[in-house]
């Protein structure tokens, strides 16, 4: 792919990202309540302090002329203070993020090593007890509710058999300092291996449950790639060279199959931020996702603002990642 | 010939439509799925009839009671009561009303209005095409899940309000499909002679090209309510959706969450309807991909 082309499809991602924050922006300034009503509570003060305040928010100013701002300040990384922490939205997200990546990049990992294996299986075993198993399972993957399966997983392996905790990052005892804010890995970092194994076993139920739809879709695509691959002219004469069915399969065909399982993981991380609202509230995961919908109750608009506002574009960016990984695995396919 | 008339393009359609039909109703599976989605849709329409009790009448005396078949449980009360002393089976019978009404709403209107876009952008092109687009590009840039809560935080939870901030979204998927399927067929000598006649750009769009490309949009649009169930539920869950008293599947399940250690019929049978429902419009829209759509069949 040309660099022209490239910049090209940068700069297609300029309206999307002004339009994704136009709607973000009215969103937010539709919302019934006053947001100095909200920010004053209970407490007593004179019209000219709540007429200062509001100025001090910028609401005096006409709408357009706030959009405008709310972009310059957005490009900053500034989104104002939360009403209920009491300081700037940008670090409470920071604070939460990490819990948020980490969980999702260990679901991410969960449905590959899970998907891609099963795919292959199904495909090479086509129409076998196997691949009619796989096909259900991935039925099942993807119409399961997941707030009912993170429930389920939590009855059985944290209530009935207790072996696996019930919410949270870590336990108590396990604790370490923070250096990255990836427990996985400052865990590692601190040398505490016991402090590693009770993180990974507190991440687990949510990454699975959090991974679930992903792997369903994520081995459908792995079948259906693989399949079309083992019938391409090239499989049949590596076959008919007599190399074995191993070295085939893995050498030859499913490093072809994997471009669209790629592909589609990489949109998929996407739709991973909207589970994660449902996955954190399951598991009590003190996430951004839960921390939104903690928001929500408490009207705590600047922060939902943000947190809306980064879900989408760190959406447009993946879907954009997509779009170019694709292009770059598959050189038949231009932009 | 008048333009109104039948003409032979829509005999095809019509038998094409049957032969697809016939295709789908001998796929035993997606049949079998397909009746148990109607039995949810007979279940939810008679639900004061099927209902054996009121649900959402409280009688703290059976608050958590087991379900029929277990030790302190009544066969009067199938499915248990939760944390009031509702009875779950009622409640599930009810719920089954707000998820298939909502999906079904949400399906109508995000199809109706993706249906003019999708053909407006496809057929008349130009500034239409372009504005439409963009936006379908911006809507598309939100996950799902979060546009609809943003939205719900913004107009309040509420019955109308789901079904709006669920549909503000759902219509680009059908623009999406009506549009590239009528930017085929705009070129089709029917849709030429029809111009040619001097047909109005409104009679060639919803007369001439919309019966001819309806299946596929018929398909998605089955496929996606599956989805829309489960995302009603979710807000349902999050708390964001019908309000209580009013059962909701998703709700029910939130309620039951607290009670895991001691009554886990709460949670699970609330769940396992969304699941059995979503499961066969998933394996029944699968079915009608396959009939009526020949490039997925495998």
């Amino acid at each position: 792919m040309s660099l022209g082309k490239l910049l090209e499809r940068i700069l297609q991602l300029v309206p999307v990202l002004l339009g994704v924050s136009l709607i973000v922006f009215v969103m937010m300034a539709l919302t019934p309540g006053d947001p100095v009503q909200i920010m004053i509570g209970d407490q007593s003060i004179t019209p000219e302090q709540e007429a200062e305040l509001r100025r001090g928010l910028g609401l005096d100013r006409p709408l357009v002329e706030r959009f405008f701002v709310f972009i310059g300040n957005a490009v900053q990384f500034d989104f104002g203070t939360s009403f209920y922490h009491r300081r700037p939205v940008g670090e409470v997200i920071a604070e939460r993020l990490p819990a948020t990546i980490e969980l999702s990049l260990v679901a991410l990992i969960v449905a590959l090593v899970t998907a891609i294996p099963l795919g292959v299986l199904a495909a090479i075993k086509k129409n076998s007890i196997f691949d009619r198993l796989a096909t259900v399972g991935s039925l099942l993957g993807v119409s399961l509710p997941g707030f009912w399966f993170g429930i389920l997983l939590l009855m059985l392996f944290a209530v009935h058999l207790q072996i696996l905790p019930v919410s949270g990052r870590i336990g108590f005892s396990s604790e370490v300092p923070t250096v990255t804010g990836f427990l996985l890995i400052d865990t590692l970092l601190a040398g505490n291996l016991r402090a590693f194994g009770d993180a990974c076993r507190h991440i687990l139920l949510p990454a699975i449950t959090l991974g679930l739809p992903m792997t369903a879709i994520l081995m459908r695509v792995t079948r259906t790639s693989m399949l079309e691959v083992l019938r391409q002219d090239y499989v049949t004469f590596a076959d008919a060279k007599g190399l074995s069915r191993r070295r085939v399969l893995f050498r030859h065909a499913l490093k072809n199959a994997l471009i669209p399982t790629v592909s589609v993981a990489a949109i998929e991380t996407g739709s991973l931020l909207g589970g994660n609202m449902i996955v954190e509230t399951v598991f009590g995961w003190p996430g951004l996702g839960r921390l939104v919908v903690e928001s929500i109750f408490l009207r705590n608009y600047p922060l939902v603002q943000a947190a809306v506002l980064f879900y989408a574009v760190t959406y447009v960016l993946l879907n954009f990642v997509a779009d170019i990984l694709y292009t770059v695995l598959n050189p038949r396919v231009k932009l | 010939m008048s333009l109104t008339e039948t003409t032979p393009q829509t005999h095809a359609a019509d038998s094409l439509f049957r032969r697809n039909l016939a295709m789908f109703a001998a796929n035993r599976l997606a049949m079998a799925s397909a009746v148990v989605v109607v039995l949810f849709v007979v279940m939810a329409i008679f639900a004061p009839w099927i209902a054996p009790h009121d649900p959402n009448e409280t009688d703290l005396f059976r608050r958590l009671q087991p379900p029929g078949w277990a030790p302190g449980g009544e066969w009067a009360y199938l499915l248990g009561c939760d944390a009031l002393g509702r009875d779950i089976l009622s409640r599930i019978i009810y719920g089954a009303r707000i998820s298939i009404f909502i999906g079904l709403a949400v399906i109508v209107v995000a199809t109706m209005i993706g249906i003019l876009a999708g053909l407006a952008s496809g057929y008349l092109r130009g500034w239409v095409d372009v504005v439409i687009s963009r936006i379908v590009d911006i809507l598309l840039g939100f996950p799902y899940l979060i546009f609809a809560i943003g939205l719900m935080a913004m107009m309040g939870p509420g019955l109308w309000n789901i079904i709006l901030a669920l549909a503000y979204k759902e219509w680009v998927i059908p623009a999406r499909v009506v549009r590239g399927e009528t930017l085929a067929t705009r070129e089709l000598e029917y849709v030429e002679a029809a111009r040619a006649l001097g047909a109005s750009r409104w009679h060639i769009m919803l007369r001439e090209i919309l019966p001819n490309i309806l299946s596929p949009v018929i398909v998605v649009s089955t496929i996606r309510m599956a989805h829309v169930i489960i995302l009603e539920a979710s807000l349902s869950f999050l708390g964001l959706g019908v309000q209580p008293p009013t059962a909701s599947w998703g709700s029910m399940v939130a309620d039951g969450r607290a009670f895991i250690l001691e009554a886990w019929w709460v949670s699970t049978f609330p769940g396992l309807a969304i699941l059995l429902l979503v499961l066969a419009i998933n394996v029944a829209s699968q079915g009608l991909r396959d009939a009526f759509d020949p490039r997925f069949a495998e």
